[in-house]
């Protein structure tokens, strides 16, 4: 039996294809080597490292699709590259790139639309991340609702369909969207 | 190629030389060697201590992390050497793996923590070299049935949707499922029980009937008997049906020993049944009734030790099996000795060989009934011999059957004890769960706490309030604030959520989350002296005294008691984004006893977001509270 393991291109190449500088690199390859030593996560490590960080819910769902927004590739598993591309558009990118990520992530069969049935998986999923114990107690209807809502405000030609365009157009007039796109950039 | 080889290389070129002359062709080029550096001791620091090797050393596996550039993630600048995080003893085997060529497991080692060094510094286990493999592989093999055995347990859990059929099946394998489980599971052992002692009363001889001849109670209580006997085989045989029925293979079960003693118990009344009283299958059918016996078996699925006793045995299929061919030889040699030597004896029992088998066996099994002795001096001498010879051929096997049994035992008793820790070890797991999350709502009330004292100015209580929580502890709460935000609800503890859940139709006063962790945090009330140690009053912790005879109503439920004191807290200003007309007397929650009485009908809640940050009640004053106490 020979474990599936993966290396990583070298420091140089990586620092030219993201915006990270070397040190950042480091200590993000130690990270993620730590918690996967062969290199390469796969879904159930992912869902595991994830639900760490939300005890109180169920994190499973949005992990899945996190992974496969990260898993570029399609090759059912993140390799250190993967990550540190996903990486480098969620902290380093400008909002366009940031914007088309966060679509890529809703986009579940990647068809270029999101559907209402796309929506409510993910927010579905968001929502079970925070659990049973909440305040106010969540209904069935409320991830629905919310789905509604936001078709509202995206969905200007109101097709049923958000599209890339739709989509960055409406949260670039958003001032709360644009905000909070600039939150994690200190991160690292 | 392996490190040795590679080393080798140099030297296997050299010795090329002497091809050349006998070569008829021109030789190939060799190839360029660039990049050749000098060698370099390079410095591994690994949690401090430093070991160092050649880079050519490392070099010699370039499919691991040290022979390859991934290396380079690790190098520090600064010390100019390569830094890991990993524990130093493991990595002594690593590095001497490079070295030597050949892979150590040392035994004091935990396997599971071996297996992860090996991974991270991306060496295949199945490299290791011949004097330690056997260990490893002992030790993994052991980790892995104890790691099924974990998952086992786990799918012992009810599957959600269960056919009727695997219900039943699963009662019958497991009993202490369900109590109509447990409940067949006796009435079937005392049947059990009942058959049998029926069976051997049947035997006894019961007081004498007018004729002197004593009859056995059998024959004195036929009927009885019978009616006995038919109820338990018709219990045996709906229980033979019913396992049938739920068996998931029906095939697999009726091959199983169980099933066979199952059918073998009930097959005799069967064919009592059927049988008429003809003469000659009478007699066969008398021998019949000796299987009867075998419904002490049945008994096994009851008892555990005996699966034991009937699965060692099993195991020790060989170790058995040499007893009784060396039991066989022997017995054939001394018999044939002994009716030889008594040969010449006048009425000597020793008549053949065969007779003088059972000679042998009780002389060898040191039984001795004496109904058989040598009379000559020669059939003394071999008799005694027999007899020590015996103690030594049953004594042989006997430590082997019972190391076995022991192991087995041993392994039954580890994994019960393992289920018995497992109910700890979740407890353990959750307790680590529920920490980090009442952690949370913890630092989310602090943070409330410190919004309201920045209001009041009084600083000593902010000092006190101020605990230090680490960066990564303040930013995996950013984070899951942000999910709240994105959600637009609150993380809450069990307690609170459980009583939001059944107050249900009430509206309950959106506050902050209220945690059971945070009873060092809000309360001035009288509720301090029963909170824990650390607690810090309340800029006007005077202020409810009036409060004294409603909170004092105390129950277990001292969550709900600082959630009163809680919420009557903000219900005193309006400055509170969830604005409560606090002139209006609402009326008491008076029928629970609990400490609802806070709970209040509010006219309008907002549902929305709760400002959590926002303007909590820097100093109720007295006259806002007695509107309150008045509720």
């Amino acid at each position: 039996l020979s474990a599936v393991r993966h290396r990583p291109e070298g420091l140089e190449q990586l620092e030219a294809q993201t915006r990270f500088s070397r040190k950042e690199l480091q200590i993000l390859y130690r990270g993620f080597k730590n918690e996967c030593p062969s290199g390469v996560v796969n879904e159930d490590t992912f869902k595991d490292i994830y639900a760490q960080f939300f005890p109180q819910g169920d994190a499973s769902t949005y992990a899945h699709f996190l992974f496969n927004a990260f898993d570029t590739d399609h090759n059912g598993s993140v390799s250190f590259e993967d990550f540190v591309m996903g990486l480098s558009i969620l902290l380093r990118g400008t909002v366009q790139e940031k914007l088309n990520w966060a679509f890529n992530l809703y986009d579940i069969n990647k068809d270029g639309y999101i559907t209402k049935e796309e929506m409510l998986d993910i927010m579905k999923a968001i929502y079970d991340m925070m659990g049973k114990c909440t305040y106010p107690v969540l209904k069935e209807e409320t991830p629905r609702q919310h789905v509604e809502v936001f078709f509202q405000k995206m969905d200007k030609n109101k097709d049923g369909v958000v599209t890339i365009d739709e989509f960055i157009d409406c949260c670039q007039n958003d001032e709360n969207i644009m905000r909070s796109m600039h939150l994690f950039e200190n991160v690292l | 190629m392996a490190a040795g080889v590679a080393a080798w290389l140099p030297f296997a070129r050299a010795a090329a030389i002497g091809w050349m002359p006998v070569a008829n062709l021109p030789m190939p080029v060799a190839p360029a060697e660039k990049n050749k550096r000098q060698d370099e001791l390079i410095i591994l620091n690994v949690s401090g201590r430093r070991f160092q090797t050649w880079r050519n050393t490392l070099d010699r596996y370039p499919d691991t992390l040290l022979g390859s550039s991934e290396k380079e993630f690790f190098y520090n600048e600064e010390t100019k050497e390569y830094f890991f995080d990993r524990d130093p003893d493991v990595f002594r085997s690593v590095l001497n793996f490079y070295r030597t060529g050949k892979l150590h497991y040392p035994r004091y080692e935990c396997i599971s923590s071996y297996d992860e060094e090996l991974a991270f510094f991306g060496i295949v286990p199945e490299i290791i070299g011949d004097c330690c493999y056997e260990e490893y592989k002992d030790r993994k093999r052991e980790n892995a049935e104890r790691l099924m055995d974990d998952q086992e347990d786990n799918k012992d859990a009810k599957l959600p949707n269960m056919t009727f059929r695997e219900t039943m099946w699963r009662a019958f394998e497991n009993p202490h499922t369900s109590t109509m489980a447990l409940v067949f599971y006796y009435v079937t052992g005392f049947f059990i029980a009942v058959s049998v002692i029926t069976n051997v009363v049947e035997t006894v001889p019961c007081g004498t009937a007018p004729n002197q001849k004593e009859v056995p109670c059998g024959e004195r209580y036929t009927v009885a008997f019978f009616c006995m006997d038919t109820a338990c085989v018709m219990i045996f045989t709906v229980e033979y049906l019913m396992r049938l029925f739920a068996a998931p293979s029906r095939y697999r079960f009726m091959r199983s020993v169980m099933s066979i003693i199952d059918v073998v118990a009930i097959l005799p009344y069967y064919i009592g049944l059927v049988m008429t009283d003809n003469e000659d299958v009478s007699g066969a059918f008398v021998t019949l009734r000796v299987f009867r016996v075998f419904r002490i078996f049945k008994f096994s699925r009851h008892s555990q030790g005996l699966r034991i006793l009937g699965y060692t045995l099993k195991s020790c299929a060989s170790e058995l099996g040499f007893l009784l061919f060396s039991l066989t030889m022997a017995i054939i040699i001394f018999a044939t000795v002994m009716f030889y030597a008594e040969k010449g004896s006048s009425s000597s029992k020793f008549t053949s060989i065969p007779a003088s088998f059972w000679y042998t066996i009780v002389t060898m099994t040191t039984l001795g009934y004496g109904d058989m002795v040598p009379k000559t001096i020669a059939g003394k001498i071999f008799g005694s011999i027999c007899s020590l010879s015996g103690v030594l051929v049953i004594a042989l096997p006997v430590p082997v059957i019972v190391s076995n049994f022991s192991r087995i035992y041993h392994q039954n008793q580890r994994a019960d004890k393992r289920r018995a820790q497992k109910k700890a070890r979740l407890a353990r797991i959750r307790i680590s769960k529920t920490g980090s999350s009442s952690a949370f709502l913890h630092s989310k009330r602090n943070g409330l706490f410190n919004e309201a004292l920045e209001l009041t100015g009084s600083t000593e209580d902010e000092k006190r309030l101020s605990k230090s929580t680490s960066l990564l502890e303040s930013q995996h709460h950013h984070l899951l604030h942000c999910l709240e935000k994105t959600t637009n609800h609150e993380f809450v503890d069990e307690q609170y959520y459980q009583q939001s859940y059944l107050e249900g139709g009430l509206q309950n006063y959106p506050s902050r989350s209220p945690s059971l962790s945070s009873q060092d945090g809000v309360t001035g009330t009288c509720c301090t002296r029963r909170s824990k140690k650390h607690h810090t009053p309340l800029p006007n912790a005077s202020a409810p005294a009036h409060m004294q005879p409603l909170t004092h109503t105390h129950t277990h439920q001292q969550g709900l008691q600082e959630l009163s004191t809680i919420h009557i807290q903000p219900l005193s200003t309006s400055r509170s984004s969830l604005n409560m007309r606090v002139d209006e007397p609402a009326p008491l929650n008076c029928q629970s006893s609990q400490i609802t009485t806070a709970i209040i009908s509010i006219p309008t809640p907002p549902v929305t977001t709760p400002e959590g940050d926002a303007h909590l009640p820097a100093g109720p004053t007295h006259q806002n509270v007695v509107k309150v106490s008045a509720l």
